[in-house]
C-alpha cells in the first residue's frame, strides 16, 4: 500500500539556518505519526509543509499520492491543520469564524452546528473569540481543522490548554481510529508515543530516530530533549 | 465568487465590530480639510486648487486605509486560514480590493460635502454627477493598489514605510488623471462635465493595474 505521506530527504531553510535537515519518512494510511523533539527542532515547520503552507527546499514530499508544493491545490482539501496559533479572528465569534470557514470550504451550514454541538461550545458559540478562555478557543480550532473533514490531520499539540474534559470531548474528532492519517507534535512523549503507531524524533532539524513507539527507549528520548 | 463574498463579508463585519479603519480614515480627511481652510488663509477655493487638495487629502486617507487591510490576516492567523482553504488565492485581492472600494466610497459620502463645506467655492449640487464620475475611477485605482501594496508590505517589517514608497509612484498616472479630471468639474462657471480625455486615462489605469494586480497578486501569497 502506497504510504499516505512520504518524505524524501526534506530540507527546509529559513535564512542560513536549516530548521529541516534531509528528513525522510513515511507515514501509512490510517496510521499516526508522533514528532518529537526539542522547541525549535522543526516539528512545526513539518507540519506546514506538509499543510502547503511552506515549500520545501530540497528532497521530495508527497500527501495522498499528490507531490508538494507542485500539486498542493489537491491537497488542500484533503488537509486539516490545528497549529499553535487557533487561526480565529478575535472579533468574530466562533460561530461566525466557522462559518467563513465552511464558505471557504463550501461546507455546509448544519456541520458548524454538529461540530459546535460535538465540544460542546454551544452555549458560547455566539461569544467573540476574544472573549474565550484558550481551551475554549482551542476547541473553536478543532472545528475548523476538521470542518471540511481533511483525510489528513496534521496536529500541533492538539491537547494545548484543555482540560480532561476537553480532551474527551474533541478525541472524537482529532483521536486515533477514526481512519485519519495523523501527524502530530507533542513535548509529552509518553503520551504521544500512546497515540502513534510511528516515531520521528528531530533534533536540530535532522531525524535523530524513526521507529515504532516500543522500540524508543528512554536513553533516546533523555538525548532527544537534553 | 463565492469565497470573494466569504471574505468580503467577513471583512466588513470585522470592521462594523472593531471600526478600526474607516473611522480614522473619516477623521484623517476632515482634520485635513479643517486644517487647509485655515493653512491657505482663504474663505473658498475652486478649480485646479480644488481639485489638488481633494485628491490629495483622499490618497492620503486611502493610504491609511490600505496599511490596515491586512493587519487581521497577518496577526491573526487569517493568511494561513485562507491559504489552506481550496480556492483561488486571487478572490483575497478581489475580496480586499472592494472592501477598500467600500471605505472609500463610504469616506466620500462624508469627506465630500465636508469638503464642499470648509473649502469649495462654487456650488456642489451641479458637478456631484461629475464628480461622482471621476472619483470611482480614482477610488477603484486607489482600492487596487492599495491591495496590491498593502500585501506586498505586510510581508516585511518595515510595513508602514513600504505602502506610501511603492504605492505613491505607482498611483502617480491615477493621481494627474484624477486632478485634472476635477479641476474641470470644480471650476467656476463650469458646467460639471468630467473631460472625456482624463476619464478615459483613469479608466484605463484601473483596467491595466486590475489585470496585473490579478496576475502577480498569487505570487505575493507564496512562501
Amino acid at each position: 500500500m502506497d504510504p499516505a505521506i512520504e518524505l524524501r530527504g526534506l530540507t527546509r531553510r529559513f535564512g542560513e539556518r536549516a530548521a529541516l535537515k534531509n528528513v525522510t519518512v513515511a507515514v501509512p494510511p490510517g496510521a499516526t505519526l508522533a514528532v518529537l523533539g526539542r522547541n525549535g527542532a522543526g516539528k512545526s515547520t513539518l507540519l506546514r509543509i506538509l499543510a502547503t503552507l511552506l515549500r520545501p527546499h530540497a528532497g521530495e514530499v508527497s500527501v495522498l499520492g499528490q507531490s508538494l508544493p507542485r500539486q498542493a491545490h489537491a491537497v488542500r482539501p484533503k488537509v486539516g491543520l490545528l497549529s499553535h496559533e487557533p487561526l480565529l479572528y478575535r472579533d468574530l465569534s466562533g460561530r461566525e469564524n466557522l462559518r467563513y470557514h465552511a464558505q471557504l470550504h463550501r461546507v455546509a451550514p448544519e456541520r458548524v452546528e454538529q461540530l459546535l454541538e460535538a465540544v460542546g461550545m454551544g452555549h458560547r458559540a455566539d461569544d467573540p473569540v476574544r472573549s474565550l478562555s484558550r481551551g475554549l478557543v482551542q476547541r473553536v480550532a478543532v472545528c475548523r481543522a476538521v470542518l471540511h473533514d481533511p483525510e489528513v490531520l496534521l496536529l500541533d499539540e492538539p491537547r494545548a490548554n484543555l482540560d480532561p474534559a476537553a480532551v474527551e470531548l474533541i478525541e472524537p474528532l482529532i483521536g486515533r481510529g477514526n481512519g485519519h492519517t495523523r501527524v502530530l507534535t507533542s513535548h509529552d512523549p509518553r503520551s504521544a508515543l500512546d497515540d502513534a503507531d510511528l516515531v520521528l524524533g528531530l533534533s536540530d532539524g535532522m531525524a535523530a530516530f524513526v521507529q515504532s513507539p516500543g522500540e524508543v527507549t528512554s536513553e533516546q528520548l533523555r538525548e532527544l530533549y537534553e | 465568487m463565492r469565497p470573494v463574498l466569504a471574505v468580503l463579508r467577513k471583512d466588513l463585519r470585522l470592521e462594523l465590530r472593531t471600526f478600526e479603519t474607516l473611522p480614522a480614515m473619516v477623521l484623517f480627511s476632515v482634520s485635513t480639510f479643517v486644517i487647509f481652510h485655515f493653512a491657505l488663509a482663504r474663505s473658498t477655493i475652486s478649480g485646479q486648487l480644488a481639485a489638488g487638495v481633494l485628491t490629495v487629502t483622499l490618497l492620503f486617507a486611502a493610504l491609511l486605509g490600505s496599511g490596515r487591510l491586512f493587519v487581521a490576516e497577518r496577526e491573526q492567523g487569517g493568511f494561513d486560514a485562507f491559504l489552506l482553504a481550496p480556492v483561488d488565492r486571487t478572490s483575497l485581492l478581489l475580496a480586499k480590493a472592494a472592501a477598500m472600494f467600500l471605505f472609500l466610497a463610504v469616506l466620500e459620502v462624508v469627506a465630500v460635502p465636508a469638503f464642499a463645506l470648509l473649502l469649495l467655492g462654487p456650488s456642489l449640487g451641479p458637478r456631484l454627477p461629475g464628480l461622482i464620475a471621476v472619483l470611482a475611477l480614482a477610488d477603484l485605482a486607489l482600492a487596487v493598489i492599495g491591495t496590491l501594496v498593502s500585501a506586498i508590505a505586510i510581508h516585511t517589517r518595515a510595513r508602514d514605510m513600504i505602502s506610501p514608497i511603492i504605492g505613491l509612484p505607482l498611483l502617480l498616472p491615477a493621481l494627474i488623471a484624477t486632478a485634472r479630471a476635477a479641476a474641470v468639474v470644480l471650476a467656476p462657471h463650469a458646467a460639471g462635465t468630467p473631460p472625456g480625455r482624463w476619464l478615459l486615462i483613469l479608466a484605463l489605469y484601473d483596467v491595466v493595474f486590475a489585470l496585473l494586480s490579478y496576475a502577480v497578486f498569487d505570487f505575493l501569497l507564496e512562501d
